[in-house]
């Protein structure tokens, strides 16, 4: 065993613990008290925590440049499948609590639908949602190798989108008029990790006309 | 007016005040409160049992009317009512106003009437709270976020009220106002919504029996975070439209401009009925989250008080008039 498959058996449990660590307390919580509106606050929970999850996925190429460790990378898979992960529970638990009326035998289709199509919060965070499914899918090495790292590459720039879409769907939620603190927050840290991209394409693309 | 319809009561669904007591005293005496929350398991089942939290040294309300209007549903929990509000002068968070609100300071408390009425003047909260027999009115509440409770809240009807004062014939409608007071409401230090709130009805709402001056819930005083010491309820409306700790009403002849309209009025209008077919811009308003319930339930037409009221609106186009 050389020295970087020592340090992924130490660090890849760490890793997975550490995203694990709001689904546990987020179970715990349920077990205890989730204040008046225990929905509004699961809801809330798993939003959020998709959102950080996306941030830290976006986090892990610009701190590659900025350290120069790349094995960063050996973790991207991990923490970009967990906030799909969580992103599954907030959008599964808003379908359930929203679209059955009274029970699990009255789904109101024709809700759901409507809500997805017309609602610019819903349509956001619906489109992030959508785009992170062909990136889980392909995130295995078999699809690395099938796809060819080029248009894998390609294919998993989706998560851009889905980042914005991700931020755009709190701001809009939050209110349209009342100072949206935080989500102006993720906002500022989107465009900061998006920024390194385009700042290191043109660094790039300097470097090679001279 | 038609009231066709008076909502039954069951008595027997309303837990008196004193059974609620000697619950409290049993569960802090047996110090069960783990066991409590062993029973409210997954937590999502709401807590209507719980009533530790009331609060032992409100002033009581004593020799309550029950009322035909109430509601025979199962009641939203002390806690529910007073630790879920919105009340931005206190924060913005649904969590502030139970927090915050101990800064108020519901006594001395006086009422400026004014405008297009016979006998303006101040009048002083000890002197309002005896003008008619205060009543228990167990009611809905749905708010514009589409999540809903049932309060059994203690006032009297505004019609007793406002009578008081004589309007006259150019008294169109009424306006109220909240309390401005930084030191008291320390939300308002932030500009969420410009200050002091603002509300209105018209005058043959007003006067609607359904229309409520309330003066407190579950049998005590209104506590501070739900609009101490006097507030409006308006069941069929969305709960924004009860205006809280009102310290002025004016009678007056144009329709007032009410906060949440001069907000963002593609989103919020003056009447705000509450309204199934008129969705807002952001999200549906055909169902609702009963706090307490895992599933949502479809939203009635005035919150479920069309019997009442739907002849005030009769001929308006309510998707025009929201």
């Amino acid at each position: 065993m050389n020295a970087t498959q020592k340090r992924r058996w130490v660090f890849k449990p760490i890793v997975w613990i550490a995203c694990l660590t709001p689904l546990a307390y987020l179970i715990y919580s349920l077990y205890q008290d989730l204040g008046v509106n225990p929905i509004e606050t699961f809801t809330n929970f798993t939003g959020i925590w998709t959102l950080r999850f996306i941030m830290i996925t976006l986090a892990i190429t610009p701190l590659r440049w900025l350290t120069g460790i790349n094995q960063l990378v050996n973790y991207r898979r991990l923490i970009g499948l967990f906030a799909f992960f969580y992103g599954s529970i907030h959008f599964t638990t808003y379908v359930v609590t929203t679209f059955f009326i009274g029970g699990f035998s009255n789904f109101d289709a024709s809700g759901l639908a409507a809500d997805l199509t017309t609602r610019p919060y819903i349509i956001a965070g619906f489109t992030a949602f959508v785009l992170m499914i062909p990136l889980a899918v392909t995130s295995t090495a078999g699809w690395i190798r099938r796809l060819g790292g080029k248009k894998w590459n390609w294919l998993h720039r989706l998560i851009y989108i889905t980042a914005m879409a991700a931020v755009l769907h709190y701001y809009w939620k939050v209110s349209v008029k009342l100072v949206p603190v935080n989500p102006r927050n993720y906002a500022i840290l989107v465009a900061i990790l998006l920024a390194f991209r385009v700042w290191r394409y043109f660094a790039k693309r300097a470097a090679s006309e001279v | 007016m038609l009231i066709k319809k008076p909502v039954d009561v069951r008595e027997s669904e309303v837990t008196p005040k004193e059974l609620f007591l000697k619950r409290r005293e049993f569960i802090a005496a047996a110090g069960v409160t783990a066991a409590a929350v062993a029973t409210n398991g997954l937590g999502l089942l709401g807590d209507a049992e719980n009533v530790a939290a009331q609060n032992p040294n409100a002033q009581k309300l004593a020799n309550l009317k029950k009322s035909p209007f109430s509601t025979d549903e199962k009641l939203n929990s002390y806690r529910d009512i007073t630790t879920y509000n919105n009340f931005y002068e206190f924060g913005t968070g649904k969590a502030d106003p139970g927090k915050y609100a101990n800064s108020l300071k519901p006594r001395p408390w006086s009422v400026v009437v004014e405008g297009q009425c016979a006998k303006p003047g101040t009048y002083n909260i000890e002197d309002i709270m005896k003008w008619a027999p205060i009543e228990e009115r167990i009611y809905r509440m749905r708010c514009v976020e589409a999540w809903s409770m049932v309060i059994p809240w203690n006032g009297y009807p505004m019609s007793e009220f406002l009578k008081r004062f004589e309007p006259t014939s150019k008294a169109k409608y009424v306006q109220f106002k909240t309390l401005v007071d930084q030191r008291q409401m320390p939300g308002q230090t932030e500009p969420a919504l410009q200050w002091p709130y603002v509300e209105g009805l018209r005058m043959d709402e007003a006067m609607h029996p359904l229309t409520l001056v309330g003066l407190g819930l579950y049998g005590e005083v209104m506590p501070n975070q739900n609009g101490a010491p006097i507030r409006l309820v308006v069941p069929w409306k969305y709960g924004f439209k009860g205006i809280k700790s009102i310290v002025r009403v004016s009678f007056v002849e144009n329709e007032p401009l009410n906060t949440w309209k001069q907000q963002q009025s593609s989103e919020y209008g003056f009447y705000a009925n509450v309204n199934p077919q008129v969705d807002h811009p952001r999200w549906s308003q055909g169902s609702e989250n009963r706090l307490g319930e895992f599933f949502r339930r479809k939203t009635l037409m005035f919150n479920g008080y069309g019997d009442q009221v739907a002849s005030l609106y009769s001929g308006m186009d309510l998707r025009k008039f929201y």
